[in-house]
């Protein structure tokens, strides 16, 4: 059979990956090219350095597999055709490491100046003042500048996040908790502590922001800030055994009389469980025969 | 036939074989399993490998089934968890390591004209070692596989978690390959060092061969780490020590920092000598020499050195300082540069050539396209603020792909195609080559380009099911699809070898007429491999070869078109 002309393979790769993109179009969100965000500001900005880099990797991208697809059809062998005998050029070696380095350079700038935004908790806005209480920074801890945010506990076990919201006082043992989903004021900043009990665990919220793991033995410190109501969904990504593809998590950011009258429900139905709880001993301790 | 030339290459001394006894040749079976010949026990690390790989690909289709749609039950949790595995494991240890050293193994004595490897005794034991360690994982398959990824992050892999043999057999499979390629490893660094043609000075090494070097000296350096990494995980397992248990005072960071130590490395030891086949292929098939040899050469070794520093780009989301963080992310920017020169010498050696598209070049253009974008995704993921959202998401596992299937397992089949005439004595069929390439192309760009987007749309790797949530369903399935358009490619070049190794058409030693020493030997080359070894002048020799020849005996241009099969069209 007649050999395939290369020209055609080459045209009809090329036609198949524009023919998907285009085919995918329709379909593609804003989010097709670009990590989740819009829940918090520090998602905010990783997507847009994101985006910045992917705009500098798109350039290269183009650049190299241009000129590679260039290079391909226009020194294909044919008639008459001799190949140049070079070896090298030193002037151009020095010219595309020094290019390359640049690039780099340039990527480092806008990383280092990014950062602080991402990594850093800003201030909670005003609606949410009079939550937040004064958390103390140490080691790789950051709070925001003044000083103020809402600490919560988030600690990992197979196959369940839990959530321990502060009191005000400093007793850790009678805090109001819950498991799975996470609710928190709007506007407040929410500065985490994020550990485990068993097997590493990795907290992520993707409209929340980036991903920290929790590792035993260790503490672990992000935060978020949700600028609107509304339920954020992830789940954990650290392999934590057969079930770590149901470990799931969600934020349900709500507005600030609503948390309020969350953390009062959720510790009276802590305080009527125990209280239960004590009347079931009691009844068993008595009779242990006896239906609790 | 260079001995009858005008210019007779001169011998240096070269050590004598001396036989203190006559005995039969061995054959059969008996022969493959006793013997010491570097070339029959390259052939067997191909062929093993290869296996191995096929084992490992049809467990990435069974992923790639189960993922076909959201909330699917054709696999439970444990297969899956075990599947991801033994896939990782399988494609790292059994098949990506071992088969570079199998093409080390055959093509390095043969590129340096040396007669055997300096140590065959050790070169077989590497290979018996190498099959010991991956009969013994997958014989886990008959009582419980391993389920903590190939990683085996503690304490998911400490007896608590991980109960039953799996994680013991993934430990002696550790040691048993790590054993393998260390011997492997010392064999290589001394019989390059030592066995050189006479006038093959360093700067006339093949560029396939400068590779297999550093990939040698990388393999010396981080498999002490990994060993001892694995065999206090294997204390903690069974004899009551407490390295990596935070419950007691140790540390899970350690194997994290540990592993990777090995880990990282590990990527340059699976792709730098698919960089040194590429550094072959191109220069043959564009008719040209290499561009920047010393550059080439030189950003290997820059690569590997900088290999070593950037293991903790791994462990972005541990608990670790910013600055820790910053080193990390700076050497991991390093490592772009020198890996941007090999792409753009690349690229340069085809500028004004005559490129022959033969499948072994049309190969190397699928790692020169693919590697690129695994390495513009790798500048991307080594930004530890973006990295917080991307790791240890599809994004990663797209990336990783992207440099070990289109970057180093494409210069595999580079290199399968490229070699085959040479180890068989007969040529594989282009056509069936290129259906081969498309399919593997298309497969592999359809299944991961869309994992990038899966992983940014907040999918975590390593999950054995997902919800029906945005186009989740969508773009996994186009994943699953392209998964078996690329199987369906890879089969069609287990076909063809399998067909061309008796029915193809004779190769002769040279059908490619390439540049290096190898092809200076008959296709299959016979034992102890050439009869004189030529005098080396340049870096390629074989080039020099025929020049001589057509200056001898006044046949025409030098750089006649090599076979009529491969008469370029106009």
């Amino acid at each position: 059979m007649a050999p395939i002309n290369r020209r055609h393979i080459f045209t009809a790769v090329l036609l198949a990956a524009v023919a998907g993109c285009l085919a995918l179009a329709p379909a593609a969100m804003a989010d097709f090219f670009t990590p989740e965000s819009g829940g918090s500001p520090n998602a905010d900005r990783i997507d847009t350095l994101y985006k910045i880099v992917f705009a500098v990797g798109i350039v290269v991208f183009v650049g190299v597999e241009g000129t590679l697809l260039y290079t391909l059809i226009k020194f294909r062998a044919r008639k008459g055709a001799v190949a140049a005998q070079i070896h090298g050029n030193t002037r151009l070696e020095i010219g595309w490491t020094v290019g390359a380095a640049l690039i780099l350079v340039v990527l480092a700038a806008v990383t280092f100046i990014a950062l602080p935004g991402i990594r850093d908790p800003e201030n909670s806005s005003a609606e949410a003042s009079a939550l937040v209480q004064p958390v103390s920074a140490h080691g790789e801890k950051r709070v925001p500048p003044d000083g103020k945010a809402l600490n919560i506990e988030v600690t990992g076990q197979q196959y369940v996040w839990r959530y321990t919201y502060p009191d005000g006082d400093d007793n850790p043992l009678n805090n109001p908790y819950s498991y799975e989903e996470m609710v928190v004021p709007v506007g407040a900043t929410v500065t985490l502590d994020i550990r485990s009990l068993d097997v590493a665990h990795a907290w992520w919220i993707p409209e929340l922001g980036g991903k920290m793991d929790a590792i035993p033995g260790y503490t672990n410190y992000t935060w978020f800030k949700a600028t609107k109501p509304g339920v954020f969904r992830g789940q954990c990504a650290e392999l934590c055994g057969r079930n770590h593809a149901n470990m799931v998590a969600q934020v349900r950011a709500v507005p600030p009389a609503e948390y309020q009258q969350y953390i009062e429900r959720l510790s009276n139905d802590i305080a009527a469980a125990n209280a239960d709880a004590a009347e079931s001993r009691r009844k068993l301790d008595a009779d242990p025969q006896a239906t609790p | 036939m260079a001995a009858d030339t005008a210019t007779t290459p001169t011998l240096a001394p070269v050590p004598q074989i001396t036989a203190h006894e006559v005995t039969r040749e061995r054959t059969g079976l008996i022969d493959w399993l006793t013997t010491t010949d570097h070339k029959k026990i390259g052939i067997l690390y191909l062929v093993t490998t290869f296996a191995f790989f096929l084992i490992g690909g049809v467990e990435a289709l069974m992923m790639r089934l189960q993922l076909g749609t959201a909330e699917n039950t054709l696999l439970d949790p444990s297969t899956f968890n075990a599947l991801f595995t033994m896939h990782g494991t399988t494609m790292i240890f059994l098949f990506v390591v071992p088969i570079m050293a199998g093409f080390g193994n055959y093509f390095v004595p043969l590129m340096i004209g040396a007669r055997d490897m300096a140590f065959p005794r050790l070169n077989a034991l590497s290979y018996w070692l190498l099959l010991a360690g991956g009969v013994v994982f997958y014989a886990s398959l008959f009582f419980s596989p391993p389920e903590a990824g190939w990683t085996m992050y503690t304490p998911l892999s400490n007896e608590t978690f991980s109960e039953g043999g799996g994680v013991d057999a993934w430990i002696f499979l550790v040691h048993l390959t790590g054993l393998s390629s260390l011997v492997g490893a010392i064999n290589f660094y001394v019989t390059i060092a030592n066995m050189r043609a006479p006038g093959m000075g360093w700067g006339r090494l093949p560029l396939f061969v400068w590779t297999i070097l550093v990939y040698a000296i990388l393999l010396i350096l981080a498999l002490p780490v990994i060993a001892g990494a694995v065999t206090l995980l294997l204390t903690d397992r069974h004899f009551g020590t407490h390295f990596y248990d935070p419950t007691e005072g140790g540390s899970p960071l350690l194997w994290q920092h540990l592993f990777w130590f090995f880990g990282h490395p590990e990527v340059y030891i699976m792709v730098l000598p698919g960089f040194g086949i590429i550094s072959e292929v191109l220069p043959v098939f564009a008719r040209k020499p290499i561009f920047g040899y010393k550059a080439i050469a030189a950003s290997s070794v820059v690569i590997a050195f900088l290999g070593l520093l950037v293991w903790a780009h791994h462990m972005f989301t541990t608990p670790s300082p910013t600055v820790v963080l910053v080193f990390f992310m700076m050497s991991s920017f390093l490592i772009g540069i020198p890996t941007g020169i090999k792409i753009f010498n690349w690229i340069a050696t085809l500028w004004r050539g005559t490129i022959e598209f033969k499948t072994p070049l049309i190969f190397a253009i699928g790692f020169l396209s693919q590697f690129t974008i695994g390495g513009i995704t790798g500048i991307i993921v080594a930004i530890f603020p973006v990295d917080w959202q991307l790791h240890d998401t599809y994004f990663v596992v797209a990336h990783f792909h992207y440099t070990l299937m289109g970057g180093a397992v494409f210069a595999i089949f580079a290199g399968l195609y490229y070699w085959f005439p040479k180890i068989s004595g007969r040529m594989m069929n282009e056509t069936l080559g290129k259906w081969s390439f498309a399919l593997m192309y298309i497969g592999f760009n359809l299944t991961f380009l869309i994992q990038h987007t899966i992983g940014m749309d907040g999918m975590p790797r390593r999950v054995y099911e997902y919800p029906d949530v945005g186009n989740l369903v969508l773009y996994n399935r186009i994943s699953t699809v392209g998964a078996f358009i690329l199987g369906l490619g890879i089969l069609l070049t287990v076909i063809n070898v399998l067909r061309s190794v008796k029915r193809g058409p004779v190769a002769g030693p040279d059908p490619w007429k390439a540049n290096t020493l190898e092809w200076f030997s008959p296709s299959p080359p016979p034992a102890n491999n050439f009869d004189v070894v030529p005098r080396v002048r340049s870096v390629e020799p074989m080039k020099d070869i025929r020049r001589q020849i057509a200056h001898a005996t006044g046949s025409g241009t030098p750089e006649a078109p090599p076979a009529p099969e491969s008469l370029v069209r106009g």
